[in-house]
């Protein structure tokens, strides 16, 4: 076996997949799955390239949700249970739109977080840290006629994880999205502005450019901030397609 | 491609709190704005570990009762590259009906209606297995019968496209422009091939041998 490596391993392993990055030139918008940094990508990326094709009717529709399956009230994860969860109370709101800027109408929005202390109240879990009873963590909402959602809950805690000694996960909220094609299907992590763990995780590194990086932080608005309850974030979200390397493809072997 | 076109919300400042003027503008229009490049996609991130008290609900392997006339089951092992099953991913199914409809009904999450939507999600079990209750997707033209599976799991930092297409027993394999683009040794692994009178066969591999062939979609990405 091989020592445990640390924090200082794979932040050089994160830099020189980026150096590998900018030297190909065109970085990817998306990450790349095969991101030794990140351990558990090793056995699980393609080694093939992907095969392009064009998307036949079944990839450019998309299911359709409706009230009959999402409640509204499941995008307030602050009331799921009879008292009130600890932490602080945040709104997240923006908008889903696809590439030419229209709106992803009346769609399914799925999110999940930890609590306040970093633990999430999924089974393999092993955080020492405390659960919440008045924290469940999942929601749900359909976005309006203008592709907006809005979600009440709590701002969730960075929690450690094994990828390497002393690997901790920024604060972040995971994203389920579908768009007005299956095509444009995302999930996705959130993230909350200046949080000291960025340079450090692999995950979130996995994206090879800062801008691209950029786009999954969220801003603080305070014109969405509630007085006397509540601390306001403003995410937007662009769908646009399944083609993570694109412009790597041009030169890669099939 | 465009490797020296500006990019609309590179810019975007996040952490201050501007909102870019360019995607201000575009997302307070709702059409698409002329001449303008289009807005550039939020980047993925896994689905990680912790998904299981999220994305899974009753129902969501069934797009049809179990045991009901047509049903079929779809079901296979997802494998990473070391040939060990994957315990921790979760697929998504989209297909036509038995007759090629794309439908648009909503009730995925909740089934109480009875109507065929068209969409499962199905997470794997500790032996990485997965199991959807469908009928056979009809052909939505000329070409075969297929569904689309999208597969997420931790580890995986973008989901994973791919195409069964339904081969009955003793049935010719289909043909279509994507199989015929396919390496002949690898087409195989589009297959959802009979098993039982009511069951087809699709397992996934991540990676290595019988690696399953996944897609990209060029044409829809801006």
């Amino acid at each position: 076996m091989t020592a445990e490596p640390t924090q200082d391993d794979i932040t050089r392993e994160i830099q020189e997949k980026q150096r590998e990055a900018a030297e190909r030139g065109i970085p990817s918008r998306h990450p790349s799955r095969d991101f030794a940094p990140y351990r558990s990508s090793i056995l699980r990326h393609p080694t093939h390239e992907l095969v392009k094709t064009d998307p036949e009717e079944i990839e450019r529709t998309t299911p359709a949700f409706g009230h009959i399956d999402v409640d509204p009230y499941e995008s307030d994860l602050t009331i799921q249970h009879p008292g009130e969860p600890l932490g602080e109370r945040i709104i997240v709101e923006g908008r889903v739109v696809d590439g030419d800027g229209r709106p992803v109408r009346n769609q399914l929005i799925e999110i999940w977080q930890a609590n306040a202390s970093g633990r999430y109240i999924h089974k393999r879990d092993q955080h020492p840290a405390p659960l919440d009873p008045n924290f469940t963590g999942v929601g749900r909402a359909l976005t309006g006629d203008d592709g907006s959602y809005r979600f009440v809950t709590i701002k969730p805690g960075p929690y450690p994880w094994g990828n390497h000694r002393n690997a901790w996960r920024p604060a972040h909220i995971h994203f389920s999205l579908f768009g007005n094609a299956f095509t444009e299907r995302l999930v996705t992590q959130m993230y909350f502005p200046g949080d000291p763990l960025f340079a450090l995780d692999p995950i979130y590194q996995s994206i090879p450019d800062q801008a691209a990086r950029d786009r999954l932080i969220s801003t603080y608005d305070h014109n969405l901030s509630v007085p006397e309850w509540a601390l306001g974030y403003r995410w937007d979200i662009v769908l646009t397609g399944a083609t993570a390397t694109w412009m790597e493809d041009e030169h890669a072997d099939h | 491609m465009p490797t020296t076109e500006p990019d609309p919300i590179a810019t975007d400042n996040a952490v201050s709190g501007e909102e870019h003027p360019v995607l201000t503008e575009r997302l307070a229009r709702e059409q698409p704005l002329e001449g303008l490049p289009p807005l550039v996609q939020t980047p993925s991130q896994t689905v990680g570990p912790f998904f299981g008290f999220s994305l899974p609900y009753d129902g969501g392997p069934e797009l049809v009762p179990p045991a009901s006339p047509g049903s079929v089951r779809l079901h296979g092992t997802v494998r990473d590259g070391a040939g060990t099953p994957v315990p921790d991913a979760i697929i998504e199914l989209w297909q036509p009906d038995a007759d090629g409809r794309m439908v648009q009904e909503p009730g995925s999450r909740h089934r109480a209606r009875g109507v065929f939507t068209g969409f499962g999600r199905a997470a794997v079990d500790a032996g990485g297995h997965y199991e959807f209750t469908t009928v056979v997707p009809g052909a939505t033209g000329d070409g075969p019968r297929w569904a689309l599976l999208t597969l997420f799991a931790r580890g995986l930092a973008h989901h994973l496209f791919t195409r069964a297409y339904f081969v009955a027993e003793g049935e010719a394999e289909p043909t279509d422009s994507l199989l015929s683009g396919v390496a002949e040794d690898r087409r195989g692994t589009l297959l959802a091939r009979q098993d039982t009178a009511t069951s087809y066969r699709f397992d996934i591999t991540l990676q290595g041998e019988g690696e399953t062939v996944f897609l990209d979609y060029p044409a829809a990405a801006r």
